[in-house]
């Protein structure tokens, strides 16, 4: 009767069978380097840091089974990392003399070269977008990885220079809004790339990528008028090592809610009548919505409950109302009532995705603007 | 006829009740409880909150104060209306669990099984197969199938068929009720650490804030709360060496006393700093003395680290003058006197200067590092073609992001004392003075930095260093310039020197005499203008085509006549005469400078620091929250809750299974809450396997 009936039936093979040994032996690796590190430099760190990183290696791992490309960006990463840090050879000095380390791997070299693969991605996503070319499409897809290896290389690199400066100096470049500001580009577009190869199309890269190139030019200008890029030392608020795990966990959130609303942007067009033919069916569009805000929600949740964690260490209080996390509070409540209505009502179309993009109004205002224009605790991101 | 009303009552009051009930526990109720919720927050954001109510008045005027003060709108997170509101975000809360967990509940244990063939043709999800296997055959392979794919499966025989209901991710319906309930929970925590257990106190014991200042031993007992207290957060300041055993819990009109169980002795307050000037460590050494048991301990407490005992936590918040000894010597700002004369001050107390004056210490700081780089590196500098720029430019960003982590433009520039002088109505300006002389443009000058609100930055006086490294000289010629005696030696040395010595010149050397002692005049001034202001005043009288000319010769003469006038003043204190060299001139140049801007100074004196013993105080946060376990189990809640209804999708399978001829006959369905698209892809998946031969 139908075609499928004469196949036969067989059991889908578990979780663990499908795995190829590319998987294990990356998750090999990953064992392999938290013990190595364990062994290393176990003497400086305490039971939590232990237990840290050795629940690190199971988790990347995790990780890279379930999204495969991180099988090959993470030792990329880390081997560009491990090999910057032995050009340094301990000394900042090198990053003038060194060509290598000058020109592409120290920190502030790696992070102009991840803006112009962002910048040279959002051209090619969008000439591809126009001209209707895969291919323009995927050199698009190449160079945002190509930024992420940068991007991540960056950051590492950057940790490791900051204890070049000194020892009590050193600490995790996510401290202030320079550095925030490549993790947001970074996250946001891990996510894409995710949703690129889960939802099988790139018609949605033009629009995503608007957003973290104007992430990535916001971010040029604080660096050339600025002079933002300098590593600075943390203030004793913020040592500690909630911010390790806070502030991720926020980016996470504010990533996926600007994604979100650069898909709703897209949704309002072809729901228009737009790029009808270029752009991926409504269905899709308002999927990708729905998954990426609700993951943003889950960890703008956690997010905001280790930072009330961190509050209550370090000021006294889990809640004080202070303009950040009463913004915080704001945020959460605008993208409960969109998932309620999501969900309960069944909210879809034209409204959800209006709702999505004022959702990230609010929640740029509760990022950058809290900062800008109201005092309060958080004013270590000011500009 | 009683029965009978009370059927009526029932009758009418039972839908209104109803109502209500479906209205609070009602989604579009929750909704626009959330987003008024969101927007009342938005407020207290941009109102600054709990601010003393002088600034208000300051900000809307008398009549929009009052206004806003009725609605709450200084403390909103406190107010009413918004306590209300968080009121009925439990209400509506709790009646959604209280409505739908029980439902749920039976839901997630129920499989659903009283589906006909029928029922199930109408939904959306199907699909329909026939298999060479009897009924019972095709059924348990169903089964088998679906528990493959993760489905807990029972297999029900009905009249007409058998049916195989299977259902998978049930927990879902956890999340929901987590979800919920966790709201509830963090709410009532959140209301365990509110100002509710104090406000209680103040209505039922009448506890009332203390309004006055004073020592906080001499505060009667009505302002303190006892050991009993179940949640405050107060402020103690704590000088080094110095006790307390009360914490200070500020009100909206005065403070209350909270007494500790156990007292804290400040031994030390550290403070370390990068060499950016930007703070590293701020850490106090305190000795812990427990009044029940007697026993003292010592502990540190740091920023992020703080100190649990008796259930109280002790935070590191911040730090102050703890009254630091100064001794300054004063200099008379205005008049021709000049004599010097000596000031001993504290931090936090108020020193009187004279029957006019009263100068209140507000702060010392034994070091300031500021940024003293003359101009940006990233100037594109002059003459710099455009491509060499941009080269220079890029070559600035490439490398690493610590280039300049150990910069030379950051300068400690000494010690600095605050100061307010309060004069008889009430007035006061604030200076600030640093010790020693700054070298600022090349120049080495004391800065004395003045306002007349907390609001506006410091503008500077800059008093030119003398040979000894002090303000004498300049203090010398600033009284000399209002003494006439020495204004009429200083005019006549001048035309002196400017006139060559003969008999004629006599009476061209009087005029010029007079025309510098004139020039002094001005730049002295009187009450209207003084400085380089009286001078272009003056200038503005001559007629426009001689102005740039009179100005050229003004200025020659009123600087050689201050020349002068600073060696009469040094002669009359019995000093030679400085050399006449550049670098006199450059003094001199800036000493008119600085006479000009003292003119603008505002104060009687000006206080050089010669001396200090500094004094520390560590500010700490005493709390006690109960309220904290509660919130955190709500938060672990919440977290659970969050992820269980994003992640875990719950659907349901049916397949009913009749025996056809040659065979049995299945018919499947499938159903979600929530239509994703992966619903659709596991549809897809299942519709393809479960029909496939063994």
């Amino acid at each position: 009767m139908d075609i499928t009936q004469h196949r036969t039936y067989t059991e889908a093979p578990g979780y663990f069978r499908r795995l190829g040994i590319f998987d294990w032996l990356y998750a090999a690796a990953l064992l392999a380097a938290a013990l190595f590190a364990l062994n290393q430099y176990g003497a400086y760190m305490d039971v939590y840091e232990k237990a840290i990183l050795v629940l690190s290696a199971p988790t990347f791992a995790a990780l890279g089974w379930h999204w495969k490309p991180l099988r090959w960006l993470m030792p990329a990463v880390a081997l560009l990392a491990l090999g910057a840090i032995s050009l340094y050879g301990g000394s900042l000095e090198a990053a003038n003399t060194r060509f290598w380390l000058r020109y592409m791997l120290s920190s502030q070299s790696a992070i102009l070269w991840m803006s112009v693969c962002f910048f040279l991605s959002t051209l090619f996503y969008w000439i591809g977008f126009l001209s209707r070319s895969q291919a323009g499409a995927s050199i698009g897809s190449s160079l945002c990885w190509a930024a992420l290896v940068l991007g991540w290389t960056a950051m590492m690199v950057r940790w490791y220079e900051s204890y070049l400066i000194g020892a009590d100096v050193g600490h995790i470049p996510i401290s202030n809004l320079y550095e925030v500001f490549i993790l947001f580009a970074l996250i946001t577009a891990m996510f894409y790339l995710y949703y690129e190869e889960r939802y099988a199309t790139r018609q949605l890269g033009p629009f995503v990528m608007l957003i973290i190139s104007a992430a990535v030019g916001f971010l040029l200008w604080y660096t050339v008028s600025r002079g933002a890029a300098e590593i600075q030392p943390l203030v004793p608020a913020l040592q500690s090592w909630w911010m390790k795990i806070h502030v991720p966990a926020n980016f996470i959130g504010y990533g996926t809610f600007a994604l979100a609303s650069m898909v709703a942007c897209a949704y309002l067009l072809k729901s228009h009548g737009y790029l009808v033919d270029r752009l991926p069916s409504l269905e899709l569009l308002d999927d990708v919505m729905y998954k990426a805000i609700s993951a943003g929600f889950a960890f703008f949740t956690i997010a905001t409950i280790l930072g009330a964690l961190w509050a209550a260490e370090a000021w006294g209080g889990y809640w004080s109302w202070d303009p950040k996390e009463t913004w915080a509070l704001i945020v959460w409540l605008n993208y409960a009532a969109w998932l309620h209505m999501r969900l309960m009502s069944g909210l879809r179309g034209r409204v959800a995705a209006w709702w999505a993009i004022v959702g990230l109004l609010v929640t740029s205002f509760a990022f950058m603007g809290v900062n800008m224009f109201l005092s309060g605790l958080h004013s270590y991101g000011k500009f | 006829m009683s029965t009978s009303t009370t059927g009526i009552t029932l009758q009418t009051r039972r839908p209104a009740f109803n109502e209500a009930f479906e209205l609070l526990s009602s989604m579009r109720f929750a909704i626009a409880l959330l987003m008024m919720i969101a927007i009342s927050a938005v407020i207290g954001t941009i109102m600054q909150q709990n601010q003393p109510m002088s600034n208000y008045i300051n900000q809307f005027g008398p009549f929009w104060f009052d206004v806003f003060n009725k609605v709450g709108l200084y403390a909103v997170y406190s107010a009413w209306w918004f306590l209300l509101m968080m009121a009925f975000l439990v209400t509506s809360t709790s009646l959604c669990i209280v409505r739908n967990a029980p439902k749920m509940m039976k839901d997630m244990r129920s499989w659903r099984d009283n589906v006909r063939e029928q029922s199930l043709r109408n939904f959306h999800h199907k699909t329909e197969w026939t298999a060479p296997l009897d009924r019972a055959a095709l059924a348990q392979q169903t089964a088998t199938r679906l528990t493959h794919a993760g489905y807990q499966t029972k297999i029900v025989e009905k009249d007409g068929g058998t049916l195989v209901a299977a259902k998978r991710g049930a927990a879902n319906k956890f999340g929901y009720i987590f979800a919920h309930s966790a709201i509830v929970v963090i709410c009532v925590g959140g209301l365990l650490d509110s100002d509710m257990p104090i406000r209680v106190q103040e209505w039922v014991l009448g506890k009332e804030p203390f309004k006055g200042s004073g020592v906080i031993a001499d505060i009667p007992a009505k302002h303190r709360l006892g050991l009993g207290n179940p949640t405050f957060r107060g402020n103690a300041m704590i000088p080094e060496g110095q006790a307390s055993d009360t914490a200070v819990i500020p009100r909206a009109d005065g403070v209350l006393i909270q007494q500790l169980p156990f007292t804290i002795q400040l031994k030390q307050f550290h403070i370390e700093f990068y060499s950016t000037g930007a703070p590293k460590l701020f850490a106090s050494d305190v000795i812990v003395r427990d009044h029940e048991t007697g026993k003292t301990f010592p502990a540190t407490i740091e920023v992020n680290k703080p100190l649990i005992h008796k259930g109280l936590a002790v935070y590191q918040s911040s730090f102050e003058d703890g009254g630091s000894k100064l001794k300054l010597t004063g200099f008379p700002m205005t008049g021709p006197g000049s004599a010097k004369f000596a000031m001993d001050g504290e931090v936090g107390q108020s020193t009187r200067l004279d029957d006019a004056y009263t100068v209140e210490w507000s702060d010392f700081r034994p070091f300031n590092v500021e940024n003293l780089a003359s101009q940006d590196p990233r100037d594109v500098k002059k003459g710099e073609s455009l491509d060499n720029a941009f080269a220079r430019g890029l070559s600035d960003q490439l490398g690493s992001a610590a280039k300049n982590a150990n910069s030379k433009d950051l300068k400690n520039v000494g010690p600095s004392v605050q100061y307010r002088l309060r004069d008889q109505t009430g007035q006061a300006r604030e200076y600030q003075n640093y010790m020693q002389p700054v070298t600022v443009e090349g120049n080495s000058v004391f800065l004395s930095g003045v306002r007349a609100t907390p609001a506006e930055p410091f503008s500077y006086l800059r008093i030119p260093a003398d040979d000894e490294y002090s303000v004498r000289d300049w203090m010398r010629l600033r009284a000399a310039l209002h003494d006439p005696a020495l204004r009429q030696q200083a005019a006549q040395a001048y035309a002196r020197r400017a006139m060559p010595q003969s008999t004629q010149a006599e009476a061209m050397e009087s005029q010029l005499a007079l025309s510098a002692l004139k020039s002094l005049e001005i730049f002295g001034g009187n009450k209207d203008a003084a400085g380089f202001v009286a001078v272009s005043r003056f200038l503005e009288k001559v007629p426009q085509a001689e102005q740039e000319k009179a100005a050229d010769i003004f200025m020659k003469i009123l600087n050689g006549t201050l020349w002068e006038l600073w060696q009469v003043a040094r002669a009359k204190d019995g000093l030679a005469p400085a050399k006449a060299d550049e670098a006199h001139a450059r003094f001199l140049q800036l000493a008119t400078n600085a006479l000009s801007d003292s003119f603008f100074y505002g104060a009687p004196v000006y206080l050089q620091l010669d001396e200090f013993t500094q004094v520390k105080a560590s500010v700490f946060q005493v709390t006690r929250s109960p309220g904290k376990a509660v919130v955190y189990v709500g938060c672990a809640l919440l977290v659970l809750g969050v992820f269980a209804m994003f992640y875990i999708r719950e659907r349901r399978l049916w397949v009913w299974v009749r025996d056809e001829a040659g065979g049995a006959h299945a018919l499947m369905a499938m159903s979600t809450q929530r239509k994703t698209m992966d619903f659709d892809n596991e549809f897809a998946d299942l519709k393809e396997k479960l029909p496939q031969t063994a």
